[in-house]
């Protein structure tokens, strides 16, 4: 082996050296990061891109092997037919979703401004009441539910799935008192002042300031209205009053004879709920945050 | 009760008086603005679980009255129902298997998108879809996926050489399958838990690491991981009973099926209460079930002090 010659260091060149290996480190560093995650976004969407594909497929080009991505033809006509079957489903849907949502703003922000501003005998007991009967999951007393619904002659209407529900908003409330609990005081004395009734400085002074949670609720409810299964499925028995989730469960031989047809109803059940999140991102995250870890 | 006589014992009763209207006044008030939330808590969730308590002990089809059997059905469940036993397990296995890679699977994700860099909120956005998309679709589009025949995953198997199984309807890959699904669609939700846990810790602390020389796995070995235990905590918790509680995809999917290979506790409730008329027997099983997560939860309070970090 041949001796090395000693190479002068030149301090500013190393530096110079080093740092354009860092940049090239970086830069290499973040293509890999790229291409990662877009691997991971394809894994995570492609399920529905491939949903919403399918929709547009003529029938025979939605299940081969192998797997073809692209259709050859655009065919629409999928959604028309769906459109043919599904608006009853979509109206019931949009109906309890929107009867839950504002049921559920109204009451849980009434009961979480009286639990966090107003003093009245029994307040505190009734809140920790609340808050004990929310540890028991929903399905131990789902059946007498079911037949206290029968009693009233609740079932096979759309009644147990949005009165029940807008009047046990327990976790909501909880989440309207934390919020309301953050308010300063000033305003709401200088109303008090001024003679405003409590109902005024809830609904005028109090409730517009808690846009943001109530966003976060109003979020939540949608999806979960939107996308419940569980209830439909037991308390309707009527086709033209069941929900899109429970029909495309339900009907999907009787109705979408084919996987493109199923596909194009699986995707107008799915796109509501996307425009909303794509909107109201801010909220969902907020919302998961709040309910998250303060407790 | 007595007249007062003098001038300043009567402005004393007549200020006694006022403050006593004026509190029963603030009480009616404040009761108004929960009433509905205290009336629809009472009728709806108070008295039926009085009566799912009373129902477990009956035998029941909902139509006929309840007739008292004591322990019958825990003596069914335990001892004479072997699908019972089976549901349990496979509740076991789901939870097993799902809990742990939910959670190790978005911790990954969440280290991946906690950076400032350009194009991280689609990605963000593109690993939460799948959390609002309804189980029906979401169902739907993985029992294509898994379609042994004509399916996208062993038709890509195929194009590598591989004869891929009958997914959904092989008794030893449904489950496996059905898990992949969940996990897949519930990962959105803790992801953004642990994202708001990452964002919580001071930049300091990882220069400090730095300086000290500790490398990235050290980091978040080190700074990380003992930092986010609370958020940790608190989604084994959730997540375990989520997981217990599974149905909509084994509805849509399998159906229970093969065999009862994914034949979970929900589901076989769901069956025995509504599909066959057996309330009592239901109500019974809701009971075991909301014991058995209450003991759970209670023991993961307990073994928290062991793991859990509070600054």
């Amino acid at each position: 082996m041949t001796e090395t010659p000693q190479q002068k260091v030149n301090p500013a060149a190393v530096r110079r050296g080093r740092s354009a290996k860092s940049s090239l480190g970086v830069a290499i560093a973040n293509v890999a990061y790229y291409a990662l995650m877009i691997v991971l976004a394809v894994v995570f969407l492609l399920p529905l891109i491939w949903m919403f594909v399918s929709s547009l497929k003529p029938e025979s080009e939605v299940l081969v092997i192998p797997p073809s991505f692209f259709p050859t033809e655009i065919r629409w006509q999928n959604y028309v037919d769906v459109f043919g079957i599904i608006p009853v489903f979509f109206y019931n849907s949009a109906k309890l979703a929107f009867l839950n949502v504002v049921g559920i703003l109204l009451t849980s922000s009434l009961a979480g401004y009286a639990f966090a501003r107003l003093e009245f005998a029994g307040r505190d007991l009734v809140f920790t009441l609340l808050l004990a009967t929310a540890i028991i999951p929903s399905i131990v007393y789902l059946i007498p539910q079911y037949i206290v619904f029968r009693e009233l002659g609740w079932i096979d209407t759309h009644l147990p799935l949005w009165v029940p529900r807008v009047l046990t908003p327990v976790f909501a409330t909880f989440l309207m008192r934390q919020y309301f609990k953050t308010m300063p005081k000033d305003l709401e004395d200088a109303a008090r002042i001024d003679g405003a009734s409590t109902f005024a400085i809830y609904w005028r002074i109090m409730l517009p300031q808690t846009k943001p949670a109530l966003a976060a609720i109003g979020v939540f409810t949608f999806l979960e209205s939107w996308n419940d299964l569980f209830g439909p499925l037991i308390f309707l028995n009527s086709q033209d009053l069941q929900t899109l989730p429970v029909a495309l469960a339900q009907f999907q031989g009787e109705y979408f004879t084919q996987v493109s047809l199923l596909m194009a109803a699986a995707t107008v059940s799915v796109i509501p709920v996307l425009i909303v999140y794509l909107f109201a991102q801010k909220y969902f995250v907020q919302g998961i945050t709040m309910t998250g870890l303060k407790g | 009760m007595a007249v007062a006589n003098n001038p300043e014992e009567r402005s004393a009763s007549r200020f006694s008086r006022t403050v006593s209207r004026l509190r029963s006044s603030r009480d009616l008030e404040g009761w108004l603005f929960i009433a509905p939330v205290v009336v629809g808590v009472l009728g709806f969730q108070f008295f039926p679980i009085l009566v799912s308590m009373y129902a477990s002990f009956t035998q029941w089809d909902g139509l006929n009255p309840p007739e008292f059997i004591g322990l019958g059905n825990f003596v069914e469940m335990l001892t004479k129902d072997p699908l019972f036993y089976q549901t349990f397990v496979n509740t076991c296995v789901f939870t097993l298997g799902y809990v742990p890679l939910t959670i190790l699977v978005s911790f990954i994700l969440a280290l991946l998108c906690n950076r400032q860099i350009r194009g991280v909120s689609f990605f963000r956005t593109a690993f939460f879809a799948p959390f609002v998309t309804n189980v029906v679709a979401v169902g739907f589009v993985w029992f294509y996926f898994y379609s042994p025949d004509q399916g996208v995953l062993n038709g890509l198997l195929q194009t590598v050489g591989i004869e891929g199984p009958a997914w959904l309807s092989d008794s030893r890959w449904a489950m496996p399958a059905v898990i992949t699904v969940s996990v897949w669609q519930g990962v959105g939700y803790p992801m953004v838990i642990l994202l708001a846990g990452l964002q919580g810790i001071p930049e300091e602390l990882y220069e400090a690491a730095k300086i000290d020389g500790a490398r990235a796995w050290h980091r978040v070995r080190n700074v990380t991981l003992p930092l986010l235990t609370p958020h940790f905590f608190f989604l084994t918790i959730t997540q375990f009973i989520i997981s217990f509680q599974v149905f909509g995809l084994i509805y849509v999917m399998t159906e229970g099926g093969p065999n009862h290979a994914t034949s979970v506790y929900i589901y076989y409730l769901y069956e025995r209460g509504f599909a066959f008329g057996n309330l009592g027997y239901a109500s019974a099983m809701a009971w075991l079930l909301f014991v058995l997560i209450a003991a759970v939860t209670l023991v993961q309070w307990k073994l928290q002090k062991r793991w859990v970090f509070y600054e």
